[in-house]
């Protein structure tokens, strides 16, 4: 290949360089690449593609060690699940982070029979020590820096519906597209408060204190899981659902700071 | 030119048909998604689509912002520019990886280095924060973090055209008795207007294009600190059509920029 891409013998090849060899590499790896994503799967062995949503990635790791399958976990955003899904993706379960997401996947025919798996609440957290000397949802939030997500995804949705409940008007300086930069925002004390989810109180750890709000617990927030339709492993898919809300799994739920339905 | 043999290796400019083979599947590996882009479009809402509110601010506060940066970068960029390609001094060599760092970088990772350095805890934001300024969730936030993945493009632009052109004229102007200052203005400037030209264009469209280190930096506010990207990222969520036609008008912008740039050229 390298030969097909130099000058020809005795014109010039004095002047021009050889062609680099790293996009001969790069043409080879392609190649290669495409090859392998062509070959089918090994039909005889239990393998499953779970897609779940980001926050359930560490209790979706541990459900799947308790079955014993081969699995493959593909976390994300769940908009962007649904996407690769009803695009094609390879997926035999899918569990999104809230049922608006989930009935998208059900419009477009993707997904077969979405059932409650776990809840989560919206949580008020400040940075370590609260230097801001939040009290809750309330006018101590007037001078503070908040960083809410957007409305347009469910954790905006989740602390707009927080905000009705307790009678206050948010004004957040920064409405973010995801969970997890609301959590970097308040842990590093770049925000004096941030609405998150109860799984991510945990997630921050040291760095983040709770503060209490009652409405809370009237919010919720479904995280529902499907089987993919048309999957080859509905055995598998429906062994590791089971896991899932079984009691083990319940417990794995539980203790990353989840509800279970 | 004779229409025989000779003919086709000209128009080739002595290429092997290989690489041009090569080439066209290069230029397709870059215009087929382009095409499929415009193809997705849903073109008869795409008026009404651009001129919602939040799209026309993201787009206002885009242009905005990027004009800051792209000041920002030349202010600062042209001399460091002329520095690393003129200056004899200890370290340039240094000086001249870490500068362009940022290019290479994801952005996120320039987010979080402006993070841990002008955030609120950060090395002078702490200090900034102090002394009444706050940068955090701030459109100003927004241009640094634009300023600081840009600016690269520019340095290295002009750079590599002050190292070919040499310093010659220079020399004979320092010699009929003209001041560094003089020089600068009247001669180096100058020579070097066309690379300064391509430098500031490629930071703007650099510029125009930042998402990554802008939301680890700057957040997203709409018409604070949620630029055309962010908007976009954030329509994808529940009206992919709206990002869509959000992204053709980036596209169409970036176009723009690469053809004004470009067309003196040839």
């Amino acid at each position: 290949m390298t030969r097909a891409v130099r000058p020809e013998a005795g014109r010039e090849t004095a002047a021009r360089p050889a062609a680099p060899p790293a996009l001969v590499q790069a043409l080879a790896l392609v190649t290669v690449i495409a090859a392998c994503s062509a070959e089918p799967a090994e039909p005889d062995r239990q393998e499953l593609t779970v897609f779940v949503a980001a926050s359930l990635a560490d209790v979706a790791e541990q459900v799947s060690e308790q079955t014993g399958l081969d699995v493959t976990i593909s976390a994300a955003g769940s908009s962007d699940l649904v996407s690769q899904v009803v695009s094609g993706a390879p997926a035999d379960v899918l569990v999104t982070a809230d049922e608006a997401t989930m009935a998208r996947a059900e419009e477009e025919g993707v997904v077969e029979e979405p059932r409650p798996v776990a809840v989560n609440h919206p949580a008020l957290v400040v940075p370590a020590g609260n230097p801001a000397g939040i009290t809750g949802l309330d006018d101590s939030l007037h001078d503070a820096r908040l960083v809410i997500c957007a409305p347009q995804v469910p954790c905006g949705a989740a602390a707009h519906e927080l905000a009705n409940l307790a009678g206050v008007d948010l004004q957040p300086v920064s409405e973010e597209p995801d969970v997890t930069d609301v959590l970097g925002s308040v842990t590093s004390g770049q925000a004096d408060a941030g609405v998150v989810y109860d799984s991510d109180v945990l997630r921050g750890g040291a760095d983040l204190e709770r503060v209490e709000v009652p409405e809370a617990s009237e919010v919720t927030n479904i995280y529902p899981a499907a089987l993919v339709a048309g999957t080859d492993h509905d055995e598998a898919a429906e062994a590791w659902l089971d896991a899932l809300t079984g009691r083990s799994g319940r417990e794995a739920l539980a203790d990353a700071g989840f509800g279970v339905p | 030119m004779s229409r025989t043999a000779g003919e086709a290796p000209d128009r080739l400019a002595g290429l092997p048909r290989t690489a041009l083979l090569l080439a066209v599947l290069g230029s397709l590996f870059v215009t087929l998604p382009l095409a499929g882009l415009l193809l997705e479009v849903p073109w008869p809402r795409l008026p009404r689509l651009l001129t919602s509110s939040s799209s026309l601010a993201a787009l206002w506060l885009s242009l905005r912002t990027s004009l800051a940066a792209t000041a920002l970068c030349v202010l600062l960029g042209v001399p460091l520019a002329l520095t690393l390609a003129r200056a004899r001094l200890p370290g340039v060599r240094i000086l001249r990886t870490l500068v362009l760092l940022p290019l290479v970088l994801p952005p996120v990772v320039s987010g979080f280095a402006l993070l841990s350095t002008l955030g609120r805890t950060g090395l002078l934001g702490g200090r900034l924060e102090a002394a009444g300024f706050s940068l955090a969730f701030s459109t100003t936030a927004v241009i640094l973090a634009q300023a600081f993945v840009a600016m690269p493009f520019l340095v290295l632009s002009l750079e590599g055209a002050a190292r070919t052109a040499g310093n010659r004229y220079e020399t004979v102007a320092a010699t009929l008795g003209a001041r560094p200052h003089t020089v600068l203005i009247r001669v180096t400037l100058p020579l070097l207007l066309p690379a300064l030209g391509t430098g500031t264009a490629l930071a703007f469209a650099r510029c125009l294009g930042e998402f990554g280190a802008t939301l680890t930096f700057a957040g997203s506010l709409q018409g604070v600190t949620r630029t055309l990207p962010l908007e976009i990222y954030l329509q994808r969520e529940t009206d992919p059509a709206a990002a869509l036609a959000l992204s053709v008008l980036l596209l169409a912008v970036a176009a723009v920029i690469v053809l004004l740039t470009y067309r003196r050229r040839s």
